[in-house]
């Protein structure tokens, strides 16, 4: 045999789509396949999808969760997504990069629990970044009779805000805010037709590890005509102690009432052998609440940046990086779900200095 | 335990190589001449006398199954195709929707089964058609050896199905995904390879379970031995031989390890005659295991590239492997 070992492939990126009934997501997906970008995609839509998909390699999901058999009852995978990335890797060099379409009621959990529960799947794909659409004109009821919408703004790295022709600046800060009380991590974007630029949306790395820079709360932008939405207003000194209870511009805040996120932050370092034990049975007994995490964490005696992200139980973490010169050893670490016991979760956490 | 401190004997140099030129999903005989199932569109038919390729599916080829007589495909393209020795190919079915069909098994009297989504189907030797819709998608097929019967995997369990009966199938029910199913040579037993790195089994006759675990993975590869004493399987960093020699099966017993390595085990393949076992793994290395010794011989050195497709001719005489990335081999003993 030639001497020379096969070289490791890369893992091809996995974007999923999600968003309520309406509210574009079909729309979203024919732009991004549309788009003069030279890159091929495989598409995975759901089976009761009705509008065309233009694209060459389109496979049809079940969308069937099931439990994995290891006591979590939230650790529940795509079944059919572990099948059919298995079929697509027989083509692989056809295509790019993979999309999932989901249904509008679908919860995107089991969607990327998939590629941190099954070996094959994570070894040959990588998720890139859960990206929903929300109506801006429908989304505030969704919120309030349809707990998979809420789910899916919870769960997002990128949201669009479609449709904003269809409604008042008023109304649009309103769903902004709306949205903000439940994710306030989330890049947001304001679309028409869902038009927008395919880098938005694609190859965003928001599950890498290696990429998490920077967990601070997106905050709302006071100004209506901001299409610049990268601002985080990173010269505020904001509280991050009190939780919800922003006063920023002048805005509206919401509370909602089920689905929140925490926040917490040390300038102390913290103790490994104290955080570790916590923060996993903080999921194994939370988990099923939490939908989201990630952290960015200073270990005492430790000259590395420490960096972690999960979704429900599952964790994933890894020392990232030396922490540089002058930079600040923040830990700080989000949670979103729904109902956290907030002061239990920051009493835990402030036990963990060393 | 055989001394892994002494390289094994290598017959590497005596596989007469084969450029696949794509990963190779599967490899059958037939008759003496092995064809190698590829990853997209065609089977390699590599002869002695020199290399062929046969176009049998638009796109990718999710599953295959061999007699010795003919090879049955189901491709991306959602048609099913059986190719005989001469190269000849016929359509079987096509699923009216072009769904995946991405489970095919061979059973008795030229029967073929295959499913798309949540609908096993079956065609007699005679030509007659029957369905079957599971509760979920169907994720492994495979004939019993006697009587006309499928077991049919899905979501929390298994269906066993007589295509010829009114009757509805036997639900063996273990909560879980269950990716694939066979039945033991003696028709005693049906054991599925799950989502989780374990087996599950199920005694016929009175439907009691076993469950077979200790895997670093997944397991993907099953294998009767000669006989159906052992099951062999894939999953771990060594061969994995459960045995089924009694009336209880592996109930209440340890499997016998043998063929250790650093690397996992990627497929298997019993000897059709011998107590021997042909093992692939993620590595690339393929070892000829002697079950009662732990005897190793080599037929492929390791070099990374994973093995992905074993298969002898039905004497047993050759063996034939497949990598992911496409380097073939045949191994004449």
């Amino acid at each position: 045999m030639p001497p020379s070992a096969a070289p490791t492939p890369e893992k091809i990126p996995v974007t999923v789509l999600t968003g309520y009934l309406g509210a574009g997501k079909t729309t979203l997906l024919n732009r991004i396949l549309s788009e003069p970008h030279g890159k091929k995609f495989a598409v995975i839509v759901n089976e009761f999808g009705e509008i065309g998909i233009d694209n060459d390699l389109v496979v049809n999901a079940d969308e069937e969760v099931f439990e994995m058999n290891n006591g979590c009852i939230c650790c529940t995978v795509r079944g059919d997504l572990v099948r059919i990335i298995d079929g697509l890797m027989r083509r692989k060099g056809k295509f790019d990069a993979i999309i999932v379409e989901t249904t509008g009621l679908a919860d995107p959990a089991p969607v990327a629990q998939t590629f941190f529960m099954d070996e094959n799947v994570g070894a040959k794909t990588k998720l890139d970044a859960v990206v929903t659409v929300a109506d801006a004109k429908w989304l505030k009821d969704r919120l309030k009779d349809a707990p998979e919408a809420k789910n899916q703004i919870a769960f997002a790295d990128v949201i669009l805000i479609n449709k904003t022709d269809l409604v008042s600046p008023e109304e649009l800060r309103e769903v902004e805010a709306r949205i903000r009380a439940i994710n306030p991590y989330a890049t947001l974007h304001r679309t028409e037709r869902s038009k927008i630029a395919i880098d938005e949306v694609l190859g965003r790395n928001a599950f890498d590890l290696d990429r998490i820079l920077d967990i601070e709360p997106k905050f709302l932008e006071a100004d209506d005509h901001g299409h610049d939405h990268d601002h985080h207003h990173h010269d505020h000194d904001h509280d991050h102690d009190h939780g919800h209870d922003h006063h920023h511009h002048g805005l509206k805040h919401y509370h909602d009432e089920d689905m929140q996120s925490v926040a917490l932050r040390s300038e102390k370092p913290l103790d490994p052998d104290k955080f570790f034990p916590w923060v996993q049975d903080l999921v194994a007994t939370e988990g099923p609440q939490i939908l989201r995490c990630k952290g960015i964490l200073a270990f005492k005696n430790d000259n590395e940046r420490f960096v972690f992200q999960g979704v429900h139980m599952i964790l994933d973490g890894d020392h990232q990086r030396p922490w540089k010169e002058g930079e600040e050893r923040l830990s700080r670490i989000v949670f979103i779900g729904r109902n956290l016991p907030e002061d239990r979760i920051r009493a835990g956490f402030e036990a963990c200095v060393a | 335990m055989t001394d892994l401190s002494l390289p094994p004997v290598s017959l590497a140099e005596r596989v007469r190589r084969i450029d696949a030129g794509a990963i190779v999903v599967g490899v059958h005989f037939l008759g003496a001449t092995p064809v190698f199932v590829l990853g997209e569109e065609a089977l390699l038919f590599a002869g002695e006398k020199g290399e062929r390729r046969v176009a049998v599916h638009a796109g990718g080829i999710l599953a295959s199954a061999g007699d010795g007589a003919r090879i049955v495909t189901g491709g991306d393209d959602g048609r099913l195709v059986s190719t005989d020795a001469a190269g000849a190919t016929a359509q079987v079915a096509a699923d009216d929707k072009k769904r995946w069909i991405d489970q095919v098994a061979l059973g008795p009297d030229g029967a073929v089964a295959w499913s798309a989504g949540k609908t096993a189907h079956v065609r007699t030797g005679k030509g007659e058609l029957r369905a079957f819709d599971a509760p979920s998608t169907v994720a492994g097929l495979c004939f019993a050896p006697k009587g006309f019967r499928l077991a049919v995997a899905h979501y929390n369990g298994v269906s066993f199905w007589f295509p010829n009966a009114a009757a509805k199938p036997d639900f063996f029910e273990w909560k879980g995904s269950h990716l694939a199913v066979t039945v033991s040579p003696d028709g005693k037993f049906l054991v599925t390879a799950m989502q989780e790195p374990t087996l599950h089994g199920w005694r016929v006759a009175d439907a009691k379970h076993m469950r077979m675990s200790g895997y670093s993975a997944r397991v993907r590869s099953l294998s009767w031995t000669a006989g159906g004493e052992f099951l062999a399987t894939s999953g771990s960093e060594q061969l994995i031989l459960w045995p089924f020699d009694g009336k209880d099966g592996p109930m209440g017993r340890q499997p016998q390890i043998l063929a250790r390595s650093k690397a996992r085990v990627s497929v298997v393949a019993a000897h059709p005659k011998q107590p021997v076992v042909a093992v692939g793994y993620a590595d690339g290395a393929v070892m000829l295991v002697r079950i009662e010794d732990g005897a190793l011989i080599a037929a492929r050195e390791a070099d990374a590239r994973p093995v992905t497709a074993l298969g002898w001719d039905a004497r047993g005489q050759t063996l034939a492997f497949g990598t992911e990335s496409g380097e073939a081999g045949v191994l004449k003993l």
